[in-house]
């Protein structure tokens, strides 16, 4: 059988994949959007777990065939600023690992022990096409962030957060969503800090307080960095992080690893921008929902920006000058734009492509949306040409969409992740054909399957 | 991740809010100048503000409308909200009502103007069911904070109207997606949250010129965790499930004895009038059927709990708000007649919302006599109603159920009319009904469509094209972004 052949000539990193990730495989026929640009009657070709080549030419002999015509066939999609496979119901803390309130591991508290392979919000999202998620951290302080349910008793009262002890979340790992027993890709890609109202909190009320203290545990990480030997026979003076939040932060401080500040307001954006500048610490933005009146600004530093393009109402005094047309403008400006899901890009992580679907119905490009649910997010996470994209050498995370993947009508009808094919099951699946046929059978629901 | 953050970090900001709320509110009447109220001869009069059969409507509407023109709206694609589809349709306003929908070869009466409308779609306006608009408005800052009277869960006393601040930036950016009335409702920490208000989606000064002449006023009630939660946590009833339901139980024990003094009272004016009481008068409104029940209820076992309850004592429960697990019981709700409002996407914030699903209400929408209702409980998805029920449709034809877009725009239009006991006004395209419709750049069903012209009893709201009619509302003037023109935003247009 040709499936043992290829087995036997392949690289040893394929040799932990399921033997259906190995099989050479071909979608023939459809609208391909590689990610940066648009094939007609295009064939994507995968094996071993990665993509071997994209064009328009032929199936090659012995491959299987998915014929996508009348399709559309597109990268995995990326959601950014998620907490999917660290979170299952977000009112049972018990199941919740994105937030930390110890006042010793902040900075070095990693999500990427949290994750759980078997969560039943990983299918959802994957059936809603997401492949790959960048799960952030939250930060224990709370912190604004555009709208939320109102169905509670609560909601709207203002963001009275818990005073935290340190201005940084935690540390964002990448996931692939793949079935399996592991999804981690990488850990520990980027450290999360609140800045604007959320920040002020953590660091006593004022805005002007957390820059001060901001810098001042640069100071001490930068301290700490080179006088690690004094630290440790007790010979520094006393530093207000652990060490292993220190440690966390040396690969912020020294620009390695960037850092995902989250702020809304025009004038924070600059006071980042520049706070970014003056201590040589490399930023995301995350939110920037005020983006667009700077947006020169951010596109002249080469700041990303994640953003959700539906923030379009004040909902408190650092989000006055929201708009729908945030991501147009900043993507006309040069900014790398990635689009959010909703709601910390869990359970509704899947309307990712609602919203880019939003996007461009408020100005942005076509071409520039789907750059933002794909290949950008690779791009501002270090991993360019690794997934998020139709080429050669990409991670085969690729789905067959019965029409325009933007559109709610549209369905995710075969889903490749890693080159696995991916089975269309959910828990909510199971629920709704439990009880499709009303059940009300002369044999309760629970004895169906 | 935010919700339930805000939930848990606000419970004292939340004491502090209902504690300055006591300040304004709980007035029990007034002795008035004693002016007539229209009782019998051989009765005694109650001083003014004592008899609410004296002045049944104390908050009386004083909306208006836009300044309108009749008009035929020509070559689109018409979605009636009835069910028809009218492929190059003419839709005929006059004097802001519906005069006429039909094809191509409808008479155009002399005088109306043409709008043309080829290659563009036409629907009812839309319906959100479930607001927290000016209630909870934008910004959600401490001050402005005014959805739940989170002091007793039992407050049917109070109305949502009461705390409606007409400024908020959400009413413009709801309409400029089509939505044309709305229900605002009091949130869910009570057993009895309040009344809401049904309101016509233009800007005013006040709540009174919002408001929809006759529509029927509603009664929040809640199911599940959250009463339960709240006054759980300060150690008082309820504290669960079983607690809830005693809870609505003695409310309307309460209710039927207030109202059967009232009542022998009008009948035979022996004795002292009774005392008006603004909780048991809301309640006995709902046992005479003048108060629609709009109930939030998650769960399945526990709508059908509800529906006992309804029984027992005798009322209707018009509507379940975020019926989660309306399609676990889905032929009841048909055979009970009451509506499902439900989201698409939303699920797994919190256990009731666990097994919510994409096609409830495809499912809902099966049984003879079901009533699916896409509702949105949100200032951002309430501008979003036409993408969240087309993606419960393609939910539904996942699992291979036959329904036509024309049937699926009922979601959000005629049948959150039905739940809000407006149905006879408005919520779909026919003769004799208020024009509220939508001009849509493209099918309504795909995320880029955008509602182009917004019409509410015929007068232009809202103008996707015309500044003029992007209104701006007090908070947005002079704020941050205000009338700076970068690419393609406006000022009208968030």
């Amino acid at each position: 059988m040709r499936l043992k052949s290829l087995i036997l000539g392949c690289a040893i990193a394929a040799l932990a994949l399921p033997a259906a990730a190995q099989e050479l495989t071909a979608i023939t026929g459809g609208r391909v959007l590689t990610g940066t640009s648009v094939i007609e009657n295009g064939t994507v070709v995968i094996q071993n777990g990665r993509v071997v080549s994209v064009g328009t030419g032929a199936a090659p002999t012995g491959a299987r065939v998915i014929d996508a015509r009348g399709k559309v066939v597109a990268p995995g999609f990326v959601a950014v600023d998620s907490g999917l496979g660290a979170s299952e119901v977000s009112s049972v803390g018990g199941s919740d690992d994105l937030r930390n309130g110890a006042n010793t591991i902040s900075a070095s508290f990693d999500v990427s022990y949290g994750l759980d392979p078997w969560s039943f919000t990983l299918p959802v999202a994957r059936l809603g096409g997401i492949t790959r998620a960048i799960v952030v951290p939250n930060h224990p302080g709370g912190g604004g962030g555009g709208h939320h349910h109102d169905d509670s008793d609560f909601a709207g009262v203002g963001h009275a957060g818990l005073q935290s002890p340190s201005l940084f979340a935690g540390q964002a790992a990448i996931i692939h969503l793949a079935e399996g027993t592991d999804i981690l890709v990488k850990p520990r890609v980027a450290m999360v800090a609140p800045f604007g109202e959320a920040g002020a909190g953590v660091a006593g009320g004022a805005r002007g307080a957390e820059f001060v203290q901001f810098k001042e545990t640069l100071a001490e990480v930068r301290l700490y960095a080179r006088n690690k030997a004094a630290y440790d026979r007790a010979g520094l003076r006393d530093l207000s992080l652990s060490r292993a939040d220190l440690e966390a932060l040396i690969p912020v401080a020294n620009g390695d690893m960037p850092l995902i500040v989250t702020v809304r307001r025009a004038a924070d954006i600059q006071q980042v921008l520049r706070l970014a500048r003056e201590e040589g610490v490399k930023i995301i933005l995350d939110g920037a929902e005020e983006g667009w009146l700077v947006a020169d600004q951010i596109a002249a530093a080469g700041v990303p920006v994640l953003l959700n393009p539906i923030s379009n109402l004040p909902g408190n005094f650092e989000t006055r000058a929201v708009r729908m047309q945030n991501a147009a403008v900043l993507d006309a400006a040069g900014v790398t734009i990635a689009i959010k899901g909703n709601e910390g890009s869990i359970h509704r992580a899947r309307e990712t492509r609602y919203n880019a679907g939003n996007a461009v119905s408020h100005g942005l490009s076509y071409e520039s949306a789907i750059e933002a649910i794909t290949v950008n997010p690779a791009r501002i996470f270090g991993m360019a040409g690794q997934f998020g994209e139709l080429r050669p050498g990409a991670a085969a995370d690729v789905v067959v969409w019965s029409g325009d993947p933007l559109e709610p009508l549209s369905l995710a009808e075969t889903i490749f992740v890693n080159g696995q094919e991916q089975a269309p099951v959910s828990r909510q699946f199971l629920l709704r054909d439990r009880y499709a046929g009303g059940g009300e059978g002369a044999m309760p629901p629970a004895y169906s399957r | 991740m935010r919700l339930q953050r805000l939930r848990g970090a606000s419970l004292a900001a939340l004491a502090c809010v209902a504690l300055t709320a006591c300040a304004t509110t709980g007035s029990s009447g007034s002795n008035g100048d004693g002016a007539a109220s229209g009782g019998d001869r051989d009765r005694a009069e109650l001083a003014t503000g004592l008899d609410s059969a004296a002045n049944p409507d104390p908050f009386p509407s004083t909306y208006r409308g836009l300044p309108r023109e009749n008009m035929a709206i020509v070559g689109a694609t018409v979605f009636t909200g009835a069910g028809q589809r009218i492929d190059n349709g003419v839709v005929i306003v006059t004097d802001g009502r519906v005069a006429a929908v039909g094809g191509a070869s409808t008479a155009i009466p002399a005088g109306h103007r043409r709008v043309d409308a080829a290659g563009r779609f036409v629907t009812p306006g839309v319906i959100d069911a479930h607001s927290h608009l000016g209630v909870y408005p934008s910004p959600g800052v401490q001050g402005m904070s005014d959805g739940n009277e989170a002091t007793q869960p039992n407050t049917a006393e109070v109305w949502a109207e009461h705390s409606l601040w007409p400024q908020d930036p959400g009413f413009n950016a709801a309409r400029a997606g089509g939505v044309t009335t709305l229900q605002i409702l009091p949130g869910s920490a009570n057993l009895f949250g309040g009344r809401g208000v049904t309101v016509r989606n233009i800007p005013s000064v006040t709540m009174q010129g919002m408001k929809m002449p006759g529509a029927p006023y509603g009664l929040k009630m809640a199911c599940g965790e959250n009463p339960s939660r709240v006054y759980g946590s300060r150690n008082a009833s309820p504290a669960t499930g079983m607690g809830n339901v005693a809870g609505y139980r003695a409310a309307f024990i309460a209710a039927r004895e207030y109202k059967a003094k009232w009542d022998k009272w009008r009948d035979d004016g022996e004795g002292s009038p009774p005392t008006r009481n603004l909780e048991l008068e809301t309640l006995a409104g709902v046992l005479d059927g003048s108060v629609l029940i709009q109930n939030h209820c998650y769960r399945a076992d526990e709508m059908a709990v509800m529906i006992d309850v309804a029984k027992e004592f005798g009322y209707k429960i018009t509507a379940f708000h975020h019926a989660v697990e309306a399609y676990k019981v889905a032929p009841l709700l048909a055979r009970e007649g009451i509506c499902a409002d439900m989201w698409t996407g939303w699920w797994g914030f919190k256990m009731e919302a666990l097994d919510g699903i994409e096609a409830n209400a495809a499912l809902v929408d099966a049984p003879q006599g079901g009533c699916a209702v896409i509702h949105s409980d949100d200032a951002e998805l309430t501008q979003r109603l036409n993408q969240e029920a087309a993606a419960a449709l393609a939910a539904g034809r996942r699992i291979g159920m036959d329904i036509p877009e024309e049937r699926a725009i009922s979601w959000i239009t005629l049948n959150p009319a039905r739940s809000l006991g407006i149905a006879d006004e408005t919520g779909s395209l026919e003769a004799g009904k208020r024009a509220d419709l939508v001009i849509w750049s493209a099918n309504p069903f795909s995320v880029y469509a955008r509602a182009d012209q917004v019409f509410i009893d015929g007068g232009l709201a809202f103008d996707r094209f015309n500044p003029a009619y992007q209104p701006v509302s007090d908070f947005e003037l002079g704020q941050p972004g205000y009338g700076v023109a970068a690419a393609t935003v406006s000022q009208g247009a968030r």
